[in-house]
């Protein structure tokens, strides 16, 4: 009898968390809900008022002038170079996680703790000093200015070195009997090992690089090097109140990143659980 | 076996990442602390002889900035009202999550996090429409039950509310999921040793899951406080500050004024205390946290 009435009770309350959850998924969702049915809607419909839920004149005529008049081809093109140079950045940390998981040499311990120092250090100081390097070498106003500074990271470099630690030795000095050279090893034995950790850390790389904003706004002056994120600030401020235009910019960079991130959310979300978060 | 590596070698594949985090990391820290003492800006980029050491005097006047110190005044607002705000709702959801049993509970986990994914600038855009006062949907919805229109972003005080939401909707997702790695880690028993003893729900959460996830709240809590003492982009997309400086954060203020203004050593002054805020603070949080382990 009791336990009759435990399980209904807890039946009960999961039915209870469930409804509670959609409800907030639901509000948490609204705002990608309304960007995407705005996009396509024309801009009278969207300042029609009371407002229609639906697209009842279906367009995509702000998508297509973002492209015609708006350069949002090249600034995507800008965004791809930006996002598959820092995959170079993530095999630049994976390099240095590697060394620092598995050989011993003279001031590795504090070099890594240099390295996990500049984790601490706030991007608001060292935007100026930054700004200046880069101008003395040259590279305002260039793709290798907007690159980079963000192209290695301490924390990326720290949870590849966690990963690679626990990659037994042994399967490092097999590769070299059969004399296997240092980077062989690391390229043809370490790297398809620590797949799950490339995983987490490549997702997350893309996300931020088509996302990088701050950067590109600062180091570029010339339009032809504007990322989506600094040419969707520019057309809220040359647009501000072309609502329709704004959504299918938002709708274009939001989209992708969406998409990507359904098809790996597990392995994001478990990625935290890899990387030793808890 | 160890002996015939070549000692170089370990160097060579620290040497490209070292390099790049000591010129753009730790080097620029140097560089903020001598500009910071001059008054260098944009003639000076071009001629460095136009450059003179002026003391601490860029210091002096930061503090005495009015906007400056209203940028500090807001950021604390956005610090005491933001912080508590994310960690009660991020981990509200993670334990509600966790408590499911159910699959789909694993599609709730993508759903809240999804926020935290996507672009800022984007998110931003998408909010000032919702916002709007005439169009948005927000004040429409408002509007439907009789309650008048809100002046989000118009008015200094909701202004500064309406991006503390913005960045509550963002920050859930991640620290949902630290809390939700820490509450995975908790061993079951000890929620069937309280069950047998007939303690309730509440008395489980407040007894064992609470004090349990100390070190994720504290962890949590650090960083989503450095989070807002840099808040930048939703202030500076949406509302550029306004209305009269209501918004501003110190980082849009340190902004504004090296690359609006170009005023550099002014701006790395103002960075430089930013900075030591930001020590300040984990410092103390670390005292805290050790002081409640004690007993």
């Amino acid at each position: 009898m009791k336990a009759n009435q435990y399980v209904n009770n807890q039946r009960s309350k999961q039915w209870i968390l469930g409804i509670v959850l959609t409800i907030g998924g639901f509000l948490i969702s609204i705002p990608f809900i309304w960007m995407i049915l705005s996009a396509f809607k024309p801009e009278s419909e969207i300042l029609q008022i009371p407002p229609t839920m639906w697209p009842k004149d279906f367009t995509f005529d702000n998508f297509s002038y973002l492209f015609d008049n708006m350069n949002f081809g090249k600034y995507t093109f800008n965004t791809i170079i930006v996002v598959l140079c820092s995959f170079i950045g993530l095999f630049l940390n994976a390099m240095a996680g590697f060394a620092f998981a598995k050989y011993e040499f003279k001031g590795k311990q504090p070099l890594f703790y240099l390295v996990l120092a500049t984790m601490m250090i706030p991007g608001q100081v060292t935007m100026i000093p930054v700004y200046l390097i880069l101008n003395q070498l040259q590279l305002t106003n260039t793709m290798a200015g907007i690159v980079l500074p963000g192209l290695v990271g301490a924390f990326g470099i720290f949870l590849f070195r966690q990963f690679m630690s626990t990659i037994p030795d042994e399967l490092l000095e097999a590769a070299r009997l059969d004399g296997a050279s240092e980077f062989r090893v690391f390229i043809q034995i370490i790297l398809p090992i620590s797949k799950p950790i490339l995983a987490v850390q490549g997702i997350l790389t893309f996300i931020a690089g088509w996302n990088s904003f701050l950067w590109p706004l600062i180091i570029a002056n010339d339009e032809s090097l504007y990322t989506l994120s600094v040419g969707l600030a520019l057309l809220k401020g040359q647009y501000g109140g072309n609502f329709g235009l704004q959504m299918a910019g938002s709708t274009f960079m939001v989209v992708p990143i969406i998409i990507i991130f359904l098809l790996f959310q597990k392995h994001i979300i478990e990625g935290y659980t890899i990387s030793g978060m808890k | 076996m160890k002996g015939t590596i070549n000692k170089k070698i370990p160097y060579l594949f620290i040497a490209p990442a070292l390099i790049l985090l000591c010129l753009f990391s730790l080097f620029p820290i140097f560089v903020a602390l001598i500009i910071s003492f001059t008054d260098i800006d944009l003639a000076g980029l071009a001629d460095w002889s136009t450059i003179s050491f002026i003391g601490i005097k860029n210091y002096l006047d930061v503090l005495s900035d009015p906007i400056f110190l209203k940028s500090i005044l807001n950021t604390l607002f956005y610090v005491v009202f933001g912080v508590p705000l994310v960690i009660v709702c991020s981990l509200g959801i993670a334990i509600l999550i966790n408590y499911g049993k159910a699959p789909i509970f694993k599609a709730f986990r993508a759903v809240f996090y999804m926020p935290s994914v996507t672009n800022v600038v984007a998110v931003a855009v998408v909010w000032s429409y919702l916002y709007n006062p005439q169009f948005g949907l927000f004040n429409y919805i408002l509007g439907l039950f009789n309650i008048p229109a809100v002046p989000w972003l118009q008015d200094p005080l909701m202004a500064k509310i309406s991006l503390i939401a913005l960045a509550l909707w963002r920050a859930i997702g991640v620290n949902m999921i630290i809390f939700l790695a820490a509450l995975q880690g908790i061993p079951k028993t000890y929620y069937e040793a309280a069950q047998l003893d007939g303690a309730s729900d509440w008395k489980q959460l407040t007894k064992i899951t609470i004090p349990l996830l100390r070190y994720a709240i504290f962890f949590v809590s650090i960083t989503t406080m450095i989070g807002w003492l840099q808040f930048f982009e939703e202030p500076f997309i949406m509302t550029d500050g306004g209305p009269l400086d209501s918004t501003t954060s110190v980082a849009l203020f340190i902004y504004r004024n090296g690359f609006q203004l170009s005023n550099f050593g002014y701006a790395a002054a103002g960075s430089f205390i930013l900075f030591i805020a930001i020590i300040i603070v984990t410092l103390i949080q670390f005292r805290l946290q050790k002081k409640e382990v004690d007993y």
